[in-house]
């Protein structure tokens, strides 16, 4: 569904993706994670094209990424995207939110898209506050409400960019929740993550970065019970220290 | 009072006129402006040029300058012919627009960059993103400066009356001819302003209610 090969990034002198090889199955959840710095958020940005690449190939459901422009707009339309800010339309209700992208860009009339959009928020846990504002929510209420805003486009892949970073502890888990619904019906997923605890349960496959390349490739049990490499076993022992 | 009612044909005659190039103005200065502030945050660097070169030269230029390329230069062009009026309100358009720009630029930085993120990673074009997200909210936060420079487009009709327009700041030299006492025409005439200003104050105000967006 999702194909990197060779894939380079520089910011300036920094060479923050080195040669990224990356195969995302159909209905595979993948979890990208790595010490600060690594090159993990900037490669899941780097599928839709929000990081242009410095070269190498993306690969989305068998289609090159283009340039900039009408046919980037209509395949990121396919792609969803969940950021670490919510980034929420700040001017209009949770559901104008939800149903901008399906009116917009899929052209569904206003009240077919209101009607799927309920259903999509009364999914997620926040049905009752559709005609609320953003602001008016909480973290964890708003990031369920982006999650719904990107299932509103019926993408075939979903990006999650550290999803829980900034939320609440208590909030955590209620957007988790909604994550591990969304794998288990069978959802293509990347997620940039710190939440050990979702790799386990959800992931298929754990890929660890370090220094713009990925180090390891395996299953979230195998890495975690055994990891085959120095710098994710000294990753694993500063979190299980705290 | 005698000064209002002995001549209402000339006041009439007056505010509509004021009215016209104020209305006519702005409707340019505000449409042009957007588009100048769109161009300037845009990807393309040619458009982005464009518009840092255009907003650093024509607001750098006194506005009775602009009126005189307008009002003399364009006739010389050989295009169709235009009345003065018109000519007046073009150069009022085209001027204050700098201000637009500047005034929406500084409302684009108000929204979150992951906003325009977001709307990009829905499938949204450039004018899409800036349609349905940036603009709205940019002219949501930007209500007291824009009607500021709305205020001053009102006062820069006055320039006109150098031109053989006959608006609000040219009454003072008609009624003159009429006899009439000059100090007091001007009274009356800044009057007239302040209520017009007063309007657009309250219509202000309306809007900042309006349109308060909650962060």
């Amino acid at each position: 569904m999702v194909s990197l090969k060779g894939v380079n990034k520089h910011f300036g002198p920094l060479h923050v993706l080195k040669d990224v090889d990356l195969e995302v199955d159909e209905g595979q959840v993948v979890v990208l994670i790595g010490p600060s710095g690594s090159g993990k958020s900037t490669l899941c940005r780097t599928v839709n094209r929000l990081e242009a690449v410095s070269s190498g190939t993306i690969r989305v459901d068998g289609q090159v990424l283009p340039q900039e422009g009408r046919e980037l707009a209509a395949l990121r339309a396919q792609v969803g995207m969940v950021f670490q800010s919510f980034n929420l339309f700040s001017h209009m209700t949770v559901l104008e939110n939800v149903t901008l992208g399906p009116t917009r860009l899929k052209r569904i009339s206003k009240a077919e898209a209101e009607n799927q959009a309920l259903t999509l928020l009364e999914r997620v846990g926040v049905g009752q506050q559709a005609h609320k504002l953003p602001a008016q929510l909480s973290g964890g209420q708003q990031q369920r409400v982006a999650i719904a805003r990107a299932l509103a486009m019926d993408p075939k892949v979903m990006l999650f960019d550290e999803p829980t970073s900034a939320l609440d502890p208590e909030m955590i888990n209620e957007v988790l929740e909604v994550m591990i619904e969304l794998a288990k019906e069978g959802m293509t997923m990347i997620v940039v993550t710190h939440e050990m605890g979702f790799a386990r349960k959800a992931a298929d496959r754990v890929v660890f970065m370090a220094d713009g390349e990925i180090i390891e490739d395996q299953t979230p049990q195998g890495f975690f019970t055994n990891p085959t490499s120095e710098r994710a076993r000294d990753f694993l022992s500063k979190l299980i220290t705290h | 009072m005698n000064i209002i009612f002995d001549n209402l044909d000339l006041w009439g005659l007056a505010l509509w006129n004021t009215l016209v190039l104020f209305i006519g103005g702005a409707v340019i200065a505000v449409f042009l402006g957007t588009v100048l502030g769109v161009m300037r945050v845009s990807s393309v660097p040619a458009a982005r040029a464009i518009g840092t070169a255009y907003v650093n030269l024509v607001r750098n230029t006194p506005l009775t300058l602009v009126f005189f390329i307008f009002v003399f230069g364009y006739p010389s062009l050989g295009l169709p012919r235009l009345d003065y009026t018109a000519l007046a309100i073009t150069a009022i358009g085209l001027y204050a627009a700098t201000y637009v720009t500047e005034v929406l630029r500084s409302g684009f930085n108000t929204i979150p960059v992951g906003q325009a993120e977001a709307a990009r990673a829905l499938g949204m074009t450039f004018g899409q993103v800036m349609g349905h997200v940036v603009l709205p909210q940019a002219f949501r936060s930007v209500v007291p400066p824009l009607i500021s420079a709305l205020i001053a487009i009102l006062k820069m009709t006055t320039i006109a009356a150098g031109f053989s327009v006959l608006e609000l700041g040219a009454v003072r030299a008609n009624l003159s001819e009429r006899g009439e006492n000059a100090l007091g025409v001007l009274l009356w005439v800044a009057l007239v302003f302040v209520l017009l200003v007063a309007i657009m104050s309250l219509a202000q105000r309306s809007l900042e209610k309006k349109w308060k967006i909650i962060r």
